[in-house]
């Protein structure tokens, strides 16, 4: 028989019974249609948390100073400076792990313009800080090497602050902007960076080089930091190893002995951003798994319909084998019978899933991937399912004596 | 007659036993018969039920094996084939036709007599031709569309007819194909097996009603599993009220 005919013959089959074979299938299509929609949210969530991480700088060590304690009340991060610029160029120098080092020190402080005026997280850094945290400039320069040197009074907006003082799409570079007390030239507007994964808008900050900022915003230069180190590492694999390097440097620098805590403290935020992808793909694997399981009872009302209709065509069956099927040919027939229904419910189910996901990404606005290979995996499961569990009721057919199966009632 | 015995036999069985084991109890369906049937004959085979006379049409039909005993068909021995070689015997040299027709419901006619190609695997031009013309032999060429639910008794007994033609086998085995028509239909179908035995297709027919073996050209009768009587007769002529009369000539394909 051929195999034409043979499929042939089982959509007419499966078609014979439209709403039984629909039902039968509705255990595939529900699995199918979970694991997608489950997987493309999953896989969405997973690719957002990604972003927000990679948007605070790709393989990333914040290194902080130490706390004051003062009378069993401790001061928080930052309130003890005890990282000099020392450790910096120490970092930069000795650690071999490390790409570059920036320091961030921070403040908020009134910018006024021409006209209007707003109050921003105002920056001191260095060049390299832009570079670890991948955030070129949409237009003009960025401040140099030669400026922080310097102490020279330039400034690199973000698009908000630009926003805020000269309207949306203005270019303000050249025009001078008042910063505290001191006039600063606007040398370049950073490109848009968006959103923390908190919420917090990454464009609404000013950039002025660390000398500047000491001097004209801290008030005079300082052995010390008055805020953190900003560490790329050469990798992402040698993040962990960057941190051992900073960790040592420092406690030598600090002569620290063995017993002593660490005065400083190190936040690896790929291993946070690692951790929480993680704990993303756990769930999506967990509720995967739970459609993969609704799967399988799918394939046991496959396995339980093809028995049914297998018993109600035993006189077909004796006729098929009268007029000479071998048993091999009805062992196909059955079994491509299944297959059709597995597949076609596969199908169906993967067309219901991105729809599914669609709906939802687009009603609580989630992000979302259908992902190629997980359709992929999810048919050829579902057809793998047909297989398996149509294959005891096709055996019991093909091994049916035409005798009794002809004279069944 | 005589030509056709010098042809040898077309079926040719040889001290064939039966034995079901059915619990701890044998039970003996066929103790020894021997029978020849010659090519071109009307054979009707009577009993009463548990005569045996199912077991040897099952037999006759490669639908099962003797326990003992040889059964040579066609010139080849088929007491001993498996049950894909019996599966090729059934679909090349023999037809059947039931008491119940068992037709495929919600198919049409064309496609029902089809069914014996598709297991050949013929391909699928030359299936629709042969399957037209069979249903033509039968008289039912206006009917190919037609799904069982649309025809009568009489009508689908002959859709099942052609279906055992189509394949143009040798032997046709009908099992009391008139059980579920009236007589006048009854007499219609003895009319088409009688002509299909005048262009050389061997028909055996198992049946209980004496006047339905009264249109064939030998009767066997069965019991206790040995063969009580073996008859030549001149057969009864049956009238045919088909309309249009079917036109059964030698299978041109």
């Amino acid at each position: 028989m051929n195999p034409l005919v043979t499929i042939l013959v089982a959509f007419r089959a499966v078609l014979r019974n439209k709403l039984r074979s629909f039902l039968t299938t509705l255990g595939i299509i529900i699995g199918v249609a979970a694991v997608i929609a489950m997987m493309a949210i999953g896989a969405g969530a997973k690719a957002q948390v990604e972003a927000a991480f990679t948007a605070m700088g790709t393989n990333l060590l914040i290194v902080m100073p130490g706390t004051t304690k003062a009378g069993g009340s401790f001061g928080g991060f930052g309130s003890m400076p005890t990282l000099t610029w020392e450790d910096l160029d120490a970092i930069r120098r000795e650690a071999p792990s490390v790409k570059l080092v920036a320091p961030q020190l921070r403040s908020n402080q009134p910018i006024v313009g021409e006209e209007l005026n707003w109050t921003t997280s105002v920056t001191g850094t260095t060049p390299d800080y832009f570079d670890i945290r991948s955030w070129p400039v949409a237009t003009g320069t960025m401040f140099t090497q030669q400026d922080v040197d310097s102490g020279a009074k330039v400034v690199v907006l973000g698009k908000t602050v630009v926003e805020h003082l000269f309207g949306a799409n203005a270019d303000p570079v050249g025009q001078t902007i008042r910063l505290g007390k001191s006039p600063c030239v606007i040398v370049g507007v950073l490109s848009t960076k968006g959103q923390s994964a908190m919420g917090q808008d990454y464009d609404d900050a000013a950039f002025i080089p660390y000398t500047t900022f000491e001097q004209r915003i801290q008030g005079g230069l300082s052995k010390y930091v008055q805020g953190s180190f900003y560490v790329q590492a050469t990798a992402s694999d040698t993040t962990q190893k960057a941190l051992t390097e900073v960790t040592a440097i420092l406690r030598d620098r600090h002569h620290l002995p063995v017993s002593a805590d660490d005065d400083f403290s190190i936040r690896n935020l790929a291993e946070i951003a690692g951790a929480q992808a993680q704990g993303t793909e756990t769930m999506t694997t967990l509720l995967a798994s739970v459609a993969a399981v609704s799967l399988l009872v799918g394939g046991i009302g496959i396995m339980n319909i093809m028995l049914v209709s297998v018993t109600e065509r035993t006189r077909e069956i004796g006729l098929r084998m009268a007029i000479g099927a071998k048993p091999r040919s009805i062992l196909l027939q059955f079994l491509v019978e299944a297959l059709v229904l597995s597949l076609a419910g596969g199908m169906l189910g993967v067309s219901i899933g991105v729809g599914t996901a669609t709906w939802l990404a687009g009603k609580f606005n989630w992000p979302m991937q259908i992902q190629i290979d997980v359709i992929g995996i999810s048919v050829v499961f579902s057809a793998l399912v047909g297989i398996v569990f149509g294959l005891y009721p096709a055996r019991k057919a093909s091994q049916l004596d035409p005798i009794d199966a002809l004279r069944y009632e | 007659m005589s030509t056709a015995q010098q042809s040898g036999p077309l079926i040719h069985v040889d001290d064939v036993h039966k034995v079901y084991k059915s619990g701890d109890v044998e039970v003996h369906a066929l103790r020894g018969v021997s029978v020849d049937v010659y090519p071109g004959e009307f054979v009707a085979i009577m009993g009463s039920s548990g005569s045996g006379k199912s077991t040897l049409m099952n037999l006759l039909g490669c639908l099962d094996r003797p326990t003992k005993g040889s059964y040579v068909l066609a010139g080849r021995e088929v007491a001993k084939m498996d049950k894909n070689e019996l599966a090729e015997v059934r679909n090349e040299v023999l037809g059947f036709v039931f008491q119940s027709f068992n037709l495929l419901a919600r198919t049409s006619a064309l496609e029902n007599v089809e069914l014996p190609l598709v297991y050949r695997g013929t391909k699928g031009s030359l299936r629709h031709a042969k399957a037209k013309l069979a249903l033509e032999r039968v008289g039912l060429g206006a009917r190919l569309d037609h799904t069982p639910a649309q025809l009568s008794g009489g009508q689908q007994q002959r859709v099942a007819i052609a279906r055992a033609l189509v394949g143009d086998p040798k032997v046709i085995l009908a099992d009391e194909p008139t059980g579920n028509l009236d007589s006048q239909t009854s007499e219609d179908v003895m009319a088409l097996f009688q002509a299909l035995g005048k262009v050389g297709i061997t028909i055996v027919l198992v049946t209980h009603e004496p006047d339905i073996a009264e249109f064939a050209s030998r009767v066997i009768v069965v019991k206790d599993g040995l063969i009580l009587s073996d008859e030549r007769q001149q057969p009864k002529r049956a009238g045919s009220s088909i309309e249009p009369s079917p036109v059964v000539t030698e299978a041109s394909a």
